[in-house]
This record gives structure tokens, sequence and C-alpha cells, in this order.
């Protein structure tokens, strides 16, 4: 008998290494053979742990289960039960969704290369082996496929502009440093399916010359750190890194670096200062990190999920990828979908669904069963959109042309309780908090903001216009896009939400 | 005045070096720079000046302070000019309503976490952040800071922690957190200029501070070396000089040359009246190129110190007091004695002594006064106990007695030899372009007894360190040499064609003999064989070689013989010859290089011509209407034996003091006993002065006209800023003295009446000079010797298409071990040196507040020799050689190996002269300095000698008061 349970970092803090604990207990006391697989999740956190067995019929679900339900589950044969979901192929949730980049996620075992493989891991390394260079970056390009950290910039140009650098090094970085309030596909994909990664960034590097790699993974998530450290040496024990790649005779090896909790080092210049070991400040670009990056040579600086949608791309084809999306948007995003929901987690889908859909349909409104009031797309610096605006579908120029930002694609919802001029102030004070400090705009305007906020708070009107004036500053002036987005979530929440501004609403009494 | 040569303005980015060329638009002007070259620079080059505050010329474009936004047309946002490059035909606008309002909401930001006490301020009237609240017209600060940086006590009253208190424990600049503006200038001038990186930013965010080292340390328990640039970066009144904060601000300044070491830093001395407010390094120099070490910027309150002599003073004998006289009595009284000497004891009993330190003008005129006045070539110089082995060794390989390189070639070099010379403290300006270049990938060999600074300190590490016994430079230069030779490394072409071709033969059969190999030689000098290999590979392959060297080469018994060897080690590598490479000798005085072109050595007439040549004397018996004497005269050593011999008797001894800073002390002050009048031309009573007749009082660098000539050949001007002190410049008191003995002896008197005509009679009769005049050097700044028709422009680097002397000249270097050894008595050899803080002799140093990173010479030993002799860190111990004993306190170190001890000879009270002994250069005589065999014991006290010295001192420094 083989019973699945998420080693997924969502699912451990609801339990699942207790009820991992409780069924080798049981099968033991039962004396039954059972085999315990450690997947990854599938991304239906409020079900989390979810529980699936291998049937003839295909595997069953079960969940949210407690470490005190297993006993029970046992007894019922993992049949019939309160818990059980069905078959979970069948679950609305998953069926609806376009699983590309997160296709094996949940479903097999993290560390198994065998496993891996046999889910169709590899044969897009496979197929890139025997293209030229340029054919992998015409290919990347031809795809479609857009940064997916946030800012959207075609992942075949930044490839190319490294691959025709000269230089007598290169490197792969991965941003794994994934910060956003609301956002957890990286940590889901490299807890559930690490080798989709390293197989994306074994292709960066053969695409580009690159000979080096690194994750530049948060130190926040120790469970992603040693799931992919160990994939890492898994992968290089079997020739899939090291010198020969495949016994290709291409040389790629990489390796896994923990960042120190700055959320700036998810900015990619900082990044690359912090894996250089110097302070995790922002450089000025130009010169671009494709040209003059890690130590000063041509680096690639990809997000986990651009680097682990590779493989598909090159598995299926450009032409297959291409055809998903909406606009300049192609391909799917991994939304996450978090905050005051029902039905939170990661859903990876087609461009192209409205606001309204995502939150209304697949989220399936608030937790608290109150009207939602908002919804912050884009992590901490996104903006809040209004219900009056949840027919902007989601793509990149489609957000952008309402004032906010898809970004790593992280939808955070609030319902009708949620006080607008706190969470202008929050995203101030978190700018505040997390400023490099090395320009001015965001080093002096987000303590400022704060401060011009509650003067707001206490009922100062002139301090309204001042508030717009330094958005714009910080806007317009800020180095990076730290201090340059805190403006999205505080001006959406002032233009949207005027009535939570309203100057001293308790003076008027 | 002499305000600008090249105007000094911030271009706000360094320039860009390349060749392609690019015409873009700002602002609806055409402008054409080099490739690279950021919008902020090319705007600043048509006279346009982009708002900034964190950018300025002396670093690289940073980007932070979000000042200098402009619009290009068809890109998106407003980049910021000093980090975007140009690139053809972009359209750039600096000034629109956007950029306007973007500029007041930075500024309005700024002021709101800055106090607004602009007219206390230090920096009011020289303060970037006033002058950018101005031009970018801010008004009004519309918000209500609640946290700042610079409230002692927040809006409640309680104590804030944001603030932090003024840091004034560095002795010449403050720091004070609550006026900055954390634009970084500092930690990056830190980095970038100086590379020391003592300072940082500590925190993040509105945290962000400028931190010395540590939250915890100041800036003295720091790294920091008090170069001075993060104060010359600093926009504000943050770091800033205490005389400004003291006097206020300069009204006026002028650009002259350094008085310390032979790097020849030009800076501006920023006056108000006759104060000099501070020294500026000057962006234009192109010894220094803007920067400064803690001596030049900072050590000069010693020409106003109340130690100075400002009156003449005479006295019969040197144990009556001194007396105080007017110019004319002691130019009488000194004229009387010196002929007297003559006429009693002949022509030969009196000489002069130059001095590397005063001006080339001045210098020239001291070994005239022997050679046209006193008829005898008895003049020698303080280069004889320093660089004299250079000279030789230079003159016989190559034909110049100078480095072939100027000190921008380094930039240009891709490894570097460092060999007896400690560049971060004795030539602190060039150490910081040697590690510039380092940082950006050069390699550095650094071979040297000690663990120096340059072998591992942070962000700089050696590829091969070297560390040699003291004395046994030869065979380890010859033994990279012996691998470069026999491993078939050399540059055949550069050698068949530049270099004559049998003596490399015979050198080549001479050093591929086995007994020069590294391990053949691995137990004399103790340096490993596999790492002296692999440094010796590195050179001749590495690309462009370059060698450094200081006096740890010349100051031995074999001093000229390693010249020599650099020299073949440099053709053999055929590093001759174009930027990058080059055999440099980093010398030790201001003006070291000038007194030697000057012919201030015995057996040298100006531009070192034999005093043999015909010829050469008939240009200088035609000009000054004399008969020159055709034989050499004595050297210093020779003068000083003559003396206790009884037939040297008068010696001349312009600001120099050989009492303390020749070797073997006691023979020095036998030498000086035993004569009958030692004229005395200082700016203090020196050791020296001890046993002088006659005080002369001299001026400093800031009171006269002149020319210094550096170690790249490089002559700058020295400018009078003020009046001197004393009355009159050097070279006026040596032209009084000369015609008081002169008078009545029918010859002319010398008229000079401006150093430049002294300029103009050396370029009359020296060669290498013929192009240099004062009005050249104006619109130069400075031009490098040779000058003259076929280098009007003067020469940055020499022996391009040929050597000075036709074929580069090979010279076999036989070791010949030092008779200096160590044994049961003296099992310890000492090895001598130089700190940052202080200046030779320390007697301008010991005068300023640099005694509180060095208030006395201490000696360095290894762990293990202090263990063995129960010496603990920080005792007194004494110190004995065969020649003297002393005593100082011990530093416990593992900078030195095993059996090596070290001190440096900055302070008098120490007198480690007293120990080293009278072994000198086979060639020139240059002492032994580096190299006596010593014991070390624990001591209760002063030596004997010590007490004796400093008694005598002491009775000999009475001044009689003035007479009414």
């Amino acid at each position: 008998m083989k019973i699945y349970v998420p080693l997924d970092a969502a699912a451990k803090a609801l339990g699942a290494d207790y009820v991992a604990d409780a069924i080798t207990a049981e099968a033991k006391k039962r004396g039954l053979d059972v085999t315990l697989v450690r997947n990854g999740s599938r991304g239906m956190v409020w079900l989390e742990p979810l529980v699936e067995i291998e049937t003839p019929m295909g595997r069953m679900a079960f969940g949210p289960v407690c470490a005190n339900d297993v006993a029970d589950l046992f007894e019922g044969g993992w049949q019939d039960h309160a818990l059980a979901l069905g078959r979970t192929d069948d679950l609305a949730w998953m069926k609806a969704q376009t699983r590309l980049t997160f296709a094996r996620c949940g479903v097999i075992d993290p560390l198994s290369l065998d496993d891996y493989r046999a889910h169709g891991g590899l044969s897009g390394l496979t197929r890139a082996l025997r293209m030229e260079k340029s054919a992998i970056v015409a290919e990347v390009t031809e795809s479609g496929l857009r940064g997916r950290g946030g800012a959207g910039f075609p992942t075949g140009i930044k490839w190319k502009t490294v691959s025709e650098a000269r230089a007598d090094q290169k490197y792969i970085v991965c941003n794994a440093d994934e910060g956003d309030s609301g956002t957890f596909a990286d940590r889901m994909i490299m807890e559930g399916d690490p080798f989709t990664l390293i197989e994306g960034m074994i292709i960066a590097g053969i695409a580009t010359g690159a000979t080096r790699g690194y994750v530049y993974l948060r130190s926040e998530y120790p469970d992603a750190i040693a799931v992919m450290t160990d994939a890492v040496a898994i992968a290089r024990s079997e020739g899939v890194l090291g010198a020969s790649v495949l016994g290709s005779g291409h040389r790629f090896d990489m390796e896994i670096r923990t960042g120190a909790g700055a959320y700036v080092c998810g900015e990619e210049t900082s990044l690359l200062n912090s894996l250089e070991g110097k302070r995790g400040v922002v450089r000025a670009k130009p010169p671009l990190p494709a040209l003059e990056g890690f130590l000063g040579k041509p680096t690639v600086v990809n997000n986990v999920i651009s680097l682990a949608t590779i493989p598909v791309i090159f598995e299926r084809g450009a032409a297959f990828y291409k055809d998903f999306g909406l606009g300049r948007s192609r391909g799917t995003i991994p939304l996450q979908i978090a905050g005051n929901v029902k039905h939170g987690g990661l859903y990876e889908i087609a461009f192209g669904l409205t606001l309204g859909e995502i939150v209304d349909q697949i989220a399936g409104g608030t937790a608290t069963g109150r009207p939602v009031k908002a919804v912050q797309v884009g992590g901490p610096l996104g903006a809040y959109f209004p219900r009056s605006m949840f027919t902007t579908p989601f793509g990149y120029e489609e957000f952008a042309g309402a004032d906010g930002l898809v970004g790593h694609a992280g939808i955070v919802i609030f319902d009708d309780s949620a006080d607008m001029l706190a969470q202008a102030r929050f995203a101030m004070e978190f700018c505040a908090i997390e400023s490099c400090g090395k320009c001015t705009p965001c080093r002096i305007g987000a303590v400022r903001g704060v401060e011009t906020v509650d003067r707001i708070a206490k009922g100062d009107a002139s301090a309204i216009p001042l508030l717009t004036d330094l958005c714009a500053t910080m806007k317009s002036g800020s180095l990076c896009a730290l201090g340059g987005f805190t403006p999205y979530p505080v001006m959406s929440a002032l233009t949207h939400f005027p009535d939570d501004f309203a100057p001293m609403k308790e003076a008027a009494e | 005045m002499k305000d600008f040569i090249i105007p000094d303005r911030d271009f706000g980015t360094p320039a860009a070096k390349s060749k392609t060329m690019v015409t873009l638009t700002i602002d609806g002007f055409d402008i054409t720079v080099p490739e690279g070259t950021s919008i902020m620079r090319a705007a600043a080059e048509i006279g346009i000046s982009v708002p900034k505050l964190c950018a300025t010329d002396s670093v690289d474009a940073f980007g932070s302070c979000r000042l200098c936004l402009v619009e290009i047309e068809g890109r998106n946002g407003t980049p910021a000019s000093c980090t975007t490059p140009v690139a053809p035909g972009l359209k750039v606008h600096t000034q629109n309503a956007k950029l306007k309002q973007l500029r007041r909401g930075v500024m309005e930001l700024y002021i709101s976490d800055h106090p607004l006490d602009c007219l206390t301020c230090s920096a009011n009237g020289d303060c970037e952040l006033q002058d950018m609240a101005g031009a970018v017209g801010l008004r009004d600060v519309r918000y209500d800071a609640v946290d700042t940086h610079f409230r002692a006590k927040n809006t409640s009253g309680e104590k804030n922690p944001q603030w932090i208190a003024k840091d004034d424990s560095n002795p010449y600049f403050s720091y004070d957190p609550a006026k900055c503006i954390v634009c970084s200038r500092c930690v990056r001038a830190c980095e970038e200029v100086q590379g020391t990186f003592a300072l940082t930013i500590q925190g993040r965010g509105f945290d962000s501070r400028v931190s010395f080292g540590a939250k915890t340390d100041n800036a003295m328990a720091s790294d920091c070396v008090s170069c001075g640039a993060c104060v010359q970066a600093c926009p504000t009144a943050t770091l800033q000089e205490k005389s400004i904060i003291e006097i206020g601000t300069p009204e006026r300044s002028v650009i002259t040359t350094c008085a310390y070491c032979g790097v020849g830093c030009s800076f501006k001395a920023e006056m108000r009246g006759d104060e000099l407010v501070r020294m500026t390094p000057y962006k234009n120099g192109k010894a220094n190129r803007g920067h400064s070490c803690v001596k030049g910027r900072f050590a000069y309150v010693y020409a106003t110190h109340r130690d100075r002599i400002l009156n003449p003073m005479i006295r019969d004998e040197i144990t009556d007091h001194w007396r105080e006289v007017s110019w004319a009595e002691a130019m009488a009284f000194s004229a009387a004695k010196m002929r007297g000497i003559q006429e009693k004891y002949g022509r030969e009993s009196v000489g002069v002594i130059t001095s590397s330190r005063c001006t080339n003008e001045e210098s020239y005129l001291v070994q005239k006064l022997t050679r046209a006045v006193f008829m005898n070539n008895n003049t020698d110089t303080c280069a004889r106990v320093c660089h004299s082995p250079t000279g030789y060794g230079l003159g016989q390989t190559f034909g110049t007695s100078a480095g072939t390189q100027d000190f921008d070639s380094v930039e240009h070099a891709d490894v570097v030899i460092v060999i007896g010379a400690n560049p971060t403290d004795g030539h602190p300006v060039f150490a910081s372009r040697l590690k510039k270049r380092l940082r950006k990938g050069a390699k550095l060999i650094v071979i040297d007894p000690r663990r120096i600074d340059l072998v591992k300190s942070p962000h700089i590490k050696a590829a091969h360190h070297l560390p040699l016994r003291p004395g046994t430079n030869v065979a380890v230069v010859s033994a990279l040499s012996h691998v470069i030779v026999t491993e078939g490394l050399m540059d055949e072409d550069f050698i068949r064609t530049r270099c004559d071709w049998d003596e490399f033969q015979d050198y080549a059969e001479f050093i591929a003999a086995p007994n020069h190999s590294p391990e053949a030689t691995e137990l004399l000098t103790g340096v490993p064989a596999a790492e002296l290999r692999a440094a010796a590979r590195l050179f001749a392959k590495g690309g462009n070689g370059a060698i450094y060297y200081g006096l740890g080469v010349t100051e031995h018994s074999q001093g000229s013989t390693t010249v020599i060897g650099i020299a073949n080690l440099a053709m053999l590598t055929g590093n001759i010859g174009r930027p990058g490479v080059g055999v440099n000798p980093l010398r030790g005085q201001n003006n070291v290089q000038g007194s030697c072109d000057m012919g201030s050595f015995p057996h040298e007439l100006p531009g070192y011509r034999h005093v043999k040549n015909d010829e050469v004397r008939a240009i200088f018996e035609k000009a000054w209407g004399v008969t020159i004497d055709n034989e050499p005269g004595l050297r210093i050593p020779n003068m000083l034996d003559a003396a206790v011999e009884g037939t040297f008797k008068g010696l001349y001894c312009q600001g120099e003091d050989i009492l303390q800073s020749d070797p073997d002390t006691k023979h020095v002050a036998a030498g000086l006993a035993a004569m009958d009048c030692v004229i005395v031309h200082d700016l203090f009573l020196n050791e020296t002065a001890n046993y002088a007749h006659v005080f002369l009082p001299g001026s400093t660098f800031l009171e006269k006209d002149g020319t210094f000539t550096n170690a790249e050949r490089r002559i700058n001007r020295v400018r009078k800023v003020m009046a001197p002190k004393n009355g009159y410049g050097d070279w006026e008191v040596t032209q009084m003295l000369a015609n008081a003995i002169l008078k009545g002896t029918g010859m002319p008197e010398w008229t000079y009446t401006h150093p430049s005509q002294i300029m103009d009679e050396i370029a009359m009769t020296t060669p290498s000079f013929a192009g240099v005049t004062y009005e050249k050097l104006e619109t130069m700044g400075s031009v490098q010797w040779p000058c003259n028709e076929k280098a009007p422009e003067g020469t940055p680097l020499m022996h391009i298409d040929g050597f000075v002397r036709g074929k580069g000249r090979f010279i076999r270097t036989e070791y010949v071990a030092t008779d200096e050894k160590t044994g049961p008595r003296f099992p310890l050899l000492l090895t001598t040196g130089r700190i940052l803080s202080q200046y030779n002799v320390g007697a301008q140093t010991r005068r300023t507040a640099n005694v509180i990173w060095h208030d006395q010479d201490v000696l360095e030993i290894h762990p293990h020799d202090a263990e063995v002799r129960g010496v603990k860190d920080g005792d007194l111990i004494k110190l004995a050689s065969r020649s003297g004993e002393t005593s100082l306190r011990a530093k416990i170190t593992d900078r030195v190996s095993p059996g090596v001890v070290y001190t440096t000879f900055h302070h008098p009270d120490t007198q480690a002269n007293v120990i080293t002994t009278d072994f000198t250069d086979w060639a020139t005589n240059c002492p032994e300095y580096k190299v006596t065999a010593v014991q070390v014991s624990p001591s209760n006290g002063p030596t004997e000698w010590q007490e004796e010295y400093n008694a005598q001192a002491e009775m000999s420094r009475r001044i009689l008061p003035a007479a009414e």
C-alpha cells in the first residue's frame, strides 16, 4: 500500500509530519506493508494535510487529515470516510487547471530521479542537448516566456544577451528569495519538484555558456533548502550535474546558497551583492547583470518559476507553450491565492482569467463570508483592486494599464473589515523596514510616508497632497522596485478607498 | 595667485578612457565624448551641471541620491545621469517640469532629516547640500518629521536613539552623524581611492549610518589611516577638517607640492590671509590624482610650531649657550670661520651637505657654494644614505639614474613586484594607486622580510610573499633570474633587439649555474624554492611586469648589486619601455631625486656628469667664472672620517639631520665634535645642531618658490603661499652665505632675485633640464625630465625605443654575504623601516598631532624570540649591537620572522642608528641600515648612552635670552 503525505512546508505547518508518523505507527501496529511517500503539495492548502493513497482507480485524496484521524482511516480501509474527497484528479480545483510548470508537483516523490524521469523529467534537457546554443535561446524567445519574478522581462532576450556576451566565465543565478507576502509558488516547486528547477538551470547554462549556477534561497525556507540541497547532490551523483551533463560533454554544476533574511535581496542586483558576500544593497543599472552580474561576469538572473518552466517548454515545444495565454502574456501562471479566502492555494492556469473569476469562482470568496473589499495582487508592492476593477484580465499589460502589477502572481484577499488607510501605512512601513537604504526616496521617503499617513489619520487634510507628491517622488525617483512600487498599494488605497482616508472620521463628532 | 592651472571642477563621474567617441544631444547641444562617459559628465563638459549629491568624479557612479535624474527621448522613466552611459544619438533633457518636481521632492526629503543650522555650520558656504537646495529651488519642507537623525532629543523630550554624538577622536577631522546624508561618498572614497575599507554603512533603510568599522568603534579605533579622502569627498559638514571648524572657510588657494615623501603630491594650499586653513590634494596633480596621505594633508602645523627657530644664532663652542644675532652678524661670523678654516687647513677642509627636502634651486646653490666658492667638490646629500645605489645600478645598466615610469603606469601593470619597500607606510598615495590596480586583478609579489600590509589587507592579497632573510636580496633576485633563464621564460626578442647580446650571454651563463637556483639558495635566504619559482614564472609570463623597490634594496652592503639584479630582471622579461612595466625606485624624500639631479654628489656635476669630464666642467666654469676641481670630493662618511682625523673642519649642512639619520651615531657625533665650524640650516634645533656653531633658520615649503622632483622624475612647482617666518627663503640664505664668503675676494657676488633665475641657470647648464622653465611649469603643471629639444613636454616613460646608454647592459650579480653576521653575542638580525604617520627623522611629524599614532619607536619581535628572552609585549628592552645600545619598548608580532627584529628611527630619544653599523654598499657607501646583528634583553631604563646623549642635547640647546 502506497500512501502520500506531503512534505511541503504548508502541509507540515498543518501537521503533515504528525500524520506521517501516525501512519507509520499505525501500519506497524496493524502489520501492514505501507510505503510512505513524502510528496509535494497539490496546492489545495485548505485541504492540507492532504493524504493520498494509490489505488487501481488512481490516487484517492483525504483531507484535511489530522493525526487523530489516522487510526479511523486505516480502520475504514481508506475507503469511505468523512475526510474522503475522491480521486484527486477529479477534484474541481485540480481539474480546471492547466498544470505545465507544476505538472509533477504533488504527484512524484520529489527526490526520486526515476520518478522524475517517469513523468517526463529530463526529456526537455535531452532535447536541448541536441540543439545549438542559439536554437535553445530562440526556442525560449519563441515560447513567449517572461520573467515570473514580477518584472515580466522576456526570458529569451535576457538569455540572448548573456549568450552573446564574451567572458571567461558566466553564471546562472536562480532568484529563490521569494519574500512577497502571499506568494509561495517558488517554495512549492522547490519542495515538490526540485529537479525541474535544476533541469531548467542546466538548459539555461547550456544556452548561455554558463557553467556554474547558484540558487539564492531565502533562509525562511528551511524545507526547500533541504530538498534542493539533496536534489543537487542526487543530480550530481547521477551525472545530471557535473563535468559532463548526461554524458554530453557540457559542464554545469550548481549550489544552493542561503540568504540572510533581507527582503530587498530578492531584487536581482542586491541579490548578486549578497551572493558575493557583500551588503545587500541595490546596484544601479546599467551595467545589466546580463553583462556584469555575479562577480562582474555575465549572469542570467531568473526567478524559480521562470527556470522551472523551461523544461516543459523543451519537452512540449515552444509553440505548445505559447498557445496558452492572453496578448503578450503567454503560457500559464501559477496563481497563489491567500489572505482572507475560502480556498487558498496554488492554481496554475493560462493568463487571461479576470480577477473577478479568480476571486469569486476559484477562491470562493472570503473565509469570513463577508464581502470582498479589496484584492492585493503582486505582493506587498502590488496595487489594491476594488470590486469595480474585477473585470481586469490577468495579464502583464492589462494589470499595468490598471495601475497595478501581476508581480509574482500573489493574490491576497481582504473583506470589508479591512482599513485601507492602515494598509497604506503598512505599505510604507514595510518599505521603511525592508529598504536597503541606498537611495533617498526609499530610505527617507518611506519613513516620512508612515508619518504622513499618520497625519492623515489624525485628520490633517493637508497631508493628503503631500502623500501624493511623496508617492510621485518615490515612484519615479527610487533606484529599484521596492521604493518605486511602494506607491502602488498606497495610491491605489487612497484612490479607490477615499472614505478610509477621510480626514478625521471621528473628528466631526 | 595661482588658483587654477587647469580648472578643477567636479565632473561627477570619472573620465572614460575609450578611444571610441560618441555624439549625443543634451538640452539641444551636441556633445562628443568617449564611449563609457556618463550623461552627467557629458553634460558637465558642455557646462550643464545636473544637480547631484552622491556623485563626485573621484569615485565611480553610485546612483543613490536621485537628484541627477534626466529624461531621454524614447526611453522609459527618469534614469540617473550619473549611472547612465552615453549612447549615439541620445536626446537628453536635464530640466523639465517633471524633473524639477522630482528633484524638489528628493531635496525636501533630505532636508526633512537635516538640522537647519546653516549659519553656524562649519560647512556654511562650502556645502553641496546647501547648494543643491538652492539649485532645485526648494522653498518649503512640508513634512512634520518625527524620526530624525539630527535631534538629540525627540519631540517628547526623550533621548533620540537615532542620534549619534559627534566623533572627535581623530585629531584632524570630526565625524558628525547628525549632518550625514548617507550619500556613501566617504565610504566609496575609503574603498576606491584609499583602499583601506575602514568606513562602511551600518544598518539598512533609515537606520543606514556611516560607520568607522563596527558600531562601537570610533575613527581612531578603526582601521582608518586618516588619509582624509572621506573628508574631501563629504558634501556636507559631516566629515570636516577641524581646522575649518576652528578657522572658517578659506578665501583663496595656491597649488603647490607636498614636502614629505618622494611621491610628490600636488596640493591646493587653501588660505585665509596668511593662515593656512587646509591642504587639499589637487585633482589635476599627475603624481597623486587628487589623493593624499595623513602627512601631506594634515601634518603641516610643524610650519608654525613654537619649536621653530626664527633668528640666526651663533656660538664659539658647542658647550656654550646659543646667542641670537642678526643675519648680518651670523653671516659674517660664518664667513670668517669658514675662510679661516680653509686658510689654515686647506681648500679641501670644508664642505656642504645639500638637502633632499629643499628645492632643486636650493640644492643647486648649495653644491654651487662648495664648487664655486669653497672651490672643492666636497658636497654630498642624504641620497648617499638611501638611493645612491639606484643611481649607480640604473646608470650602469640603463644609462639613467632614475625610475623609468610615471605613477600612472601602475594602472597598466599586470604583475607587480614590490621588493624592499613598504608603500602603504612609506609612499601611501602610490600604495593606494597600486592597490586600486590590484583590486582590478593585477597580481602582486612581495619580497620583504616582514609581512607588510600589502601582503594581506582588505581586498588585497599578494600572490606570493617571499620572506627573505635580511641581507639576501641579491641571492633572491638572482634566483628569480635563474628560473627565468633556465626555464626559457625570457623575452628573447627584446633582449636581442634592445640589449647587448654578448653581455646577455655572459650573464645567462653566469646566472644559469646551479648555485643560483632557488633550491640552492633556499637555506641562505629562507625563501621556499617552490614559491620563488612560482613567483618567477608569474612575473615572466603574467603580462606587463613592473618592479617597485625601496630602501630595503639599496641600504645594504650589496645595494648596488641588487639594483643591477632588478634591472637584469626587467630586461630579461622585456619589461622596459612601455606603460605598465619598468623599474621604479620609490624615493624616500620629497626632493631626493632632485638633489641628486642637481649635482649634490661629490663626483658629479648637475645632470649626473662626472667632474673629471673636461667639457662638462667647462660649461660650469664658463657660467660661474671659476675653475672647478676635477677630482671628486668627499662623501659624507669620508667627511666624518676626515674630521675625526683632523683634516676636515667646516661643514654647511642644509636641511638634513645626519646625527639622527646616518648610521653609527657615535661615529657621526665624534666627527661633528671634531669640526671647528658646523653651520646647520634648518627649521628646528635638530640633533646635528647639538654640535653646531652657527644655526641659520630655515623656511618651510610654504614660504618659498621653487621646484621639487619626485620619484617619477616629475618637476613640480613649490609656490610661496606665505611670507617666510624667518625672513628669508633657504635659497636666499645660501646666497647670503656665499656672498659673505665672497666679500672682499674680488669675485662677483650672487645676484639671484627669484628661484626661476636659478632654474634658468640649471636649464642652461644641464641638458636633461634644458627645456624646463617656470613658464612651462605654469602652463603644463609639471614636467618629467629629460625635458629638452627632443622632448619639449618631458618624458613620462623612459627607454621607449632604446636605452639611454644605447644597449641595455646585463651585469653579473654575484652574491656576497655581508660581513655583518649573527653569532652567539648578537643572534638576531635588526632591520629598520618607516611608519605611515611619521616621516624620516620625525622633525616635522613629531611636531604635529601625528604622534597620536606613533609616539615612540618600538621593536617588533617574533613571539618565539620574545619568549626565550622573557620579553613581554610593551616591555622596555635593551637593543644592543657591536656599535652601541639603546632601549625601547617591545611589540610582539609575527609580522617579523623568528630571528628578525624590526624598528623605525623616527624618534631621537630612541636613536636606532646608534645600533646600526658602518658597513656600506661596495659601490656607493650607502649604509647598511637594513642588516645589523643585535641582541635583545629586558631592561629597566634608558641606556647609559641615551642618558649621556640626552644630557648633551639638553645642554647644547640652551639659548641665551636675547640681549636688550
